[in-house]
């Protein structure tokens, strides 16, 4: 019982870290329909920044307010400048989301390469609000506490966002129908990259997180991308509130597996989401929630 | 026996229903017009018989053959060929690779390479687009591309041609000429079904016409039936097409 | 089409380059150092794999990133067979096994979307890495392989065989009706399969026909590395490579990804020594980008523009 509790709760502050994830991503590939391989590299840049200012004597928690909007302007610029031309030379939806996974992959290895450059390839970790709480009986980290609390108190706030103000509800729009949303007068290019600069930001500030929780390393960005990408077709595609919910899913799922887990062998909790993934596109690709 | 029926054929996609319990047949050589207002179920009855999408239920049959729950290119091998409602011709292709295409793949009579290109000359000779066979298709104007999406859908020598709108976008002229066409085409023996929305057409080239509104078939008849038909009439309120314009 | 035509002074160029080119690689290992000849038989090893990501994902748009896992079959199957089996009969298990996995792989996927393909076969990768390293370290208990080492010669000229016979196949499907076909699925899928193309079959053995050549090209090149782990084997580079080098090179003909795979490689080997090393990811990726938004029918499709503007004629279709 006492482990079954250790791994709902762990599950669900991880799991709060992952729904912010793959939020971002779910903007990206859901709605602006690029299959950002490089979402995890924005996260690393925001967790390394973070651990950089807190070497200075930034909070981390401040420094998220300095994450953010730099994480989402340059998500915004680098949709608006790249994934836009590349849209505007596609002949059909599916040369557009190939080439765009493509290009992907290029953001890919160039953030990776200046994360290693400037931060070298060791890993990195620093002490935050590290004692530990006894909640009904099970163990929690102060620190993974306040982080779920800040990757949940951001997806509701996110989602006050969407139902309430006009750029937010141009967004629930695009999300739905695309182009139909740009026949209503929706401008639709500011929208999708508006979709992922937050996406963007969401993976900044998902690092800086992080990197309160555990440590980090500059590779660390590919696992976490592929990790929002089986959140998000579980979610289902289109679906933000999906993605959201994804996410803590498989924070349990992940914190179960690594329970279980007993032999030295740390890739099996990896190749967990590789079975789901395979087993939600062979059954249900819709995903929970999807259109 | 009809050569093309649906009994009862029913298609939902999440709460709506888009096709709802329609029964229709077409005998051969007829040539049936499937009208309606917007988001009748028009296209996707037509989806439904290419086995573009799957039913939900009922069933459709083709010269006595089951073929719901099959793949399209079953379909088409079978003897049922369709044109698009925006066109989907293979644009980075030549003109006359894309009807060869279809006569080496959707001719049940699997025909050799050259005899494909001879097919494939001729139906271009039918439509008009013989001159310049080896130019890339997207350089086609929209008319002349409908052109090719039918010849391309004639060389999988089908028995039943479906015509998806063709003649939206056309202007007068090319409407007459499309008319032709297809008047053309019954004579060589196709039996067709058109959707459109020109109701000149309609009323002049149809045997017979059904009609669809919500999904649900509301008439059926000859021109001058549906002409007459009060039911009809309701539903296309405030069109004046229906009285021939 | 009569043996006129054979000598006209287009069909001259088309076909002589090409054919001198081989002949001189043919030759080269007699005059050469050993240096040069591993240069070679790497940049064999890159343009075989190139041509042969080309023949599915050139023409169906499907962007496979799997290539890394047939590669890596393959120098498996050269790690487990190499010494009970004559060199031959390993490249053969090494194609055939790879064949099995992509149709496997293929029947699974092929009927998904495009990107979700794409991140599946990616995806195919790392876990094939994984499930490798669990198996390797908790049951057998052991660290990689030993592979059975060929002579340098016997590797560059089965490789040159390979890229020779994995470009014959290129030609001859493209110019067949399937090579027709696969255009009109990357143009239009559903399209093709009303006219009659059973898409579905089409994709999953053209898929599995291009791991072949991949397969076989890594049963070759494990005899060449002599020892092998999930690391070596299971490298994701080795499935964006091709990827990158046949978009850079231009996917519409044969030539493309070759003159890409050459250039490409070059540019790499420069690089991993040099004192950008460090930066060799960097460039890469700016390099995809950069190809990506401005050449994205590569060099060869950049060429024919220029050609086009030079001659002024209209433009031409990929086919015919």
């Amino acid at each position: 019982m006492q482990d079954f509790l250790n791994i709902v709760i762990g599950g669900l502050l991880i799991g709060g870290i992952y729904s912010l994830i793959s939020m971002g991503m779910s903007l990206q590939y859901g709605v602006a329909k690029v299959m950002n391989i490089a979402h995890g590299e924005f996260l690393m840049f925001g967790a390394f920044i973070t651990f950089t200012l807190q070497e200075h004597g930034v909070n981390p928690l401040v420094s998220i307010i300095i994450i953010a909007p730099v994480t989402f302007i340059a998500g915004f610029i680098l949709y608006r400048t790249v994934f836009t031309t590349i849209r505007v030379r596609a002949d059909n939806q599916g040369v557009f989301e190939g080439n765009a996974l493509l290009a992907a992959f290029g953001f890919y290895f160039i953030l990776q390469n200046i994360g290693v450059l400037i931060w070298k390839s060791t890993p990195k970790s620093y002490a935050f609000l590290n004692s530990i709480w006894k909640l009904g009986g099970a163990d929690i980290f102060q620190n993974r506490l306040v982080a779920a609390g800040f990757a949940i108190g951001l997806g509701i706030l996110f989602y006050i966002y969407l139902s309430t103000t006009r750029s937010g509800k141009a967004i629930r729009a695009a999300a739905q129908d695309a182009p139909t949303a740009g026949l209503m007068g929706v401008n639709i290019n500011f929208v999708l990259a508006l979709c992922f600069g937050f996406g963007a930001a969401m993976a900044g500030v998902a690092g800086s997180l992080i990197s309160i929780c555990y440590g980090i390393t500059t590779t660390m960005g590919l696992g976490y991308t592929l990790l929002a990408i089986v959140v998000v077709t579980l979610g289902g595609l289109g679906s933000i509130p999906g993605s959201f919910i994804g996410g803590f899913i498989l924070g349990i799922i992940g914190t179960a597996v690594g329970y279980i887990n007993h032999s030295s062998y740390t890739g099996l909790t990896v190749a967990s989401y590789y079975v789901i993934f395979i087993i939600l596109l062979l059954v249900r690709p819709k995903g929970l929630m999807g259109k | 026996m009809h050569l093309l029926q649906g009994e009862k054929v029913t298609v939902a996609f999440g709460g709506l229903t888009a096709v709802s319990e329609v029964d229709f047949h077409v005998d051969k050589g007829e040539i049936l017009g499937l009208i309606g207002p917007n988001g009748a179920g028009k296209t996707t009855l037509f989806n439904l018989i290419s086995a573009a999408i799957p039913v939900k239920s009922g069933k459709i049959t083709f010269k006595d053959t089951n073929i719901t729950g099959k793949k399209p290119y079953q379909v088409t091998r079978l003897g049922i060929a369709r044109t698009f409602q925006t066109v989907k011709i293979f644009g980075n292709l030549s003109v006359l690779d894309n009807v060869r295409l279809a006569a080496l793949f959707g001719d049940p009579k699997r025909p050799s390479a050259s005899q494909a290109t001879k097919d494939a000359m001729e139906l271009l000779e039918f439509v008009g687009l013989q001159k310049d066979p080896n130019s890339p298709a997207r350089d086609l104007t929209l008319a002349n591309q409908k052109r090719l999406e039918m010849a391309r859908a004639l060389a999988a020598k089908p028995e039943l041609l479906l015509l998806d709108e063709l003649m939206a976008g056309l202007n007068h002229t090319e409407v007459a000429e499309a008319m032709d066409d297809i008047r053309q085409v019954r004579d060589r023996g196709i039996t067709i079904i058109m959707i459109e929305h020109v109701m000149k057409a309609i009323m002049s080239i149809c045997d017979r016409i059904v009609v669809l509104n919500y999904g649900k078939k509301i008439a059926e008849g000859t021109p001058q039936e549906i002409a007459n038909s009060k039911t009809v009439i309701e539903v296309y309120l405030g069109e004046e097409c229906i009285t021939g314009s | 089409m009569g043996l006129k035509k054979l000598f006209t002074a287009q069909a001259a160029i088309k076909w002589g380059i090409p054919l001198i080119i081989l002949i001189l690689v043919g030759v080269f290992p007699v005059f050469h150092s050993t240096y040069y000849q591993t240069l070679i038989t790497f940049a064999l090893m890159y343009m075989t794999l190139s041509v042969a990501w080309t023949i599915f994902s050139g023409t169906t748009g499907y962007i496979s990133l799997a290539s890394a896992a047939f590669y890596g079959i393959g120098i498996y199957a050269s790690a487990l067979f190499g010494e009970k089996m004559p060199f031959f009969l390993v490249i053969l298990i090494g194609g055939a096994a790879s064949f099995i996995f992509a149709f496997i792989i293929g029947a699974i996927t092929l009927r998904l979307r495009g990107i979700f393909f794409s991140m599946f076969t990616f995806g195919l990768v790392l876990l094939a890495y994984q499930v490798l390293i669990w198996y390797e370290l908790t049951i057998k208990n052991i660290r990689g392989y030993f592979v059975v080492i060929q002579s340098d010669n016997a590797i560059f000229y089965y490789l040159l065989g390979l890229f020779i016979i994995t470009i014959i196949v290129s030609y001859v499907l493209k110019r067949s009706k399937y090579g027709l076909a696969l255009s009109s699925i990357g143009e239009n899928e559903n399209a093709s399969e009303h006219i009659g193309v059973n898409v579905t079959l089409v994709k999953i053995l053209t898929f599995s026909l291009s791991a072949v050549f991949m397969g076989a090209a890594g049963a070759i090149m494990a005899t060449k590395l002599s020892y092998i782990d999930p690391n070596i084997a299971f490298d994701p580079m080795i499935s964006f490579s091709p990827a990158l080098m046949a978009t850079f090179g231009g996917m519409g003909n044969i030539y493309g990804p070759v003159i890409g795979s050459v250039i490409f490689y070059f540019i790499q080997d420069r690089l991993q020594t040099g004192p950008l090393q460090n930066y060799y990811k960097l460039i890469f990726g700016a390099v995809l980008v950069g190809t990506i938004m401005y050449m994205p029918s590569g060099i060869v499709g950049l060429i024919q523009k220029l050609q086009k503007r030079i001659s002024g004629a209209k433009s031409a279709p990929i086919t015919g």
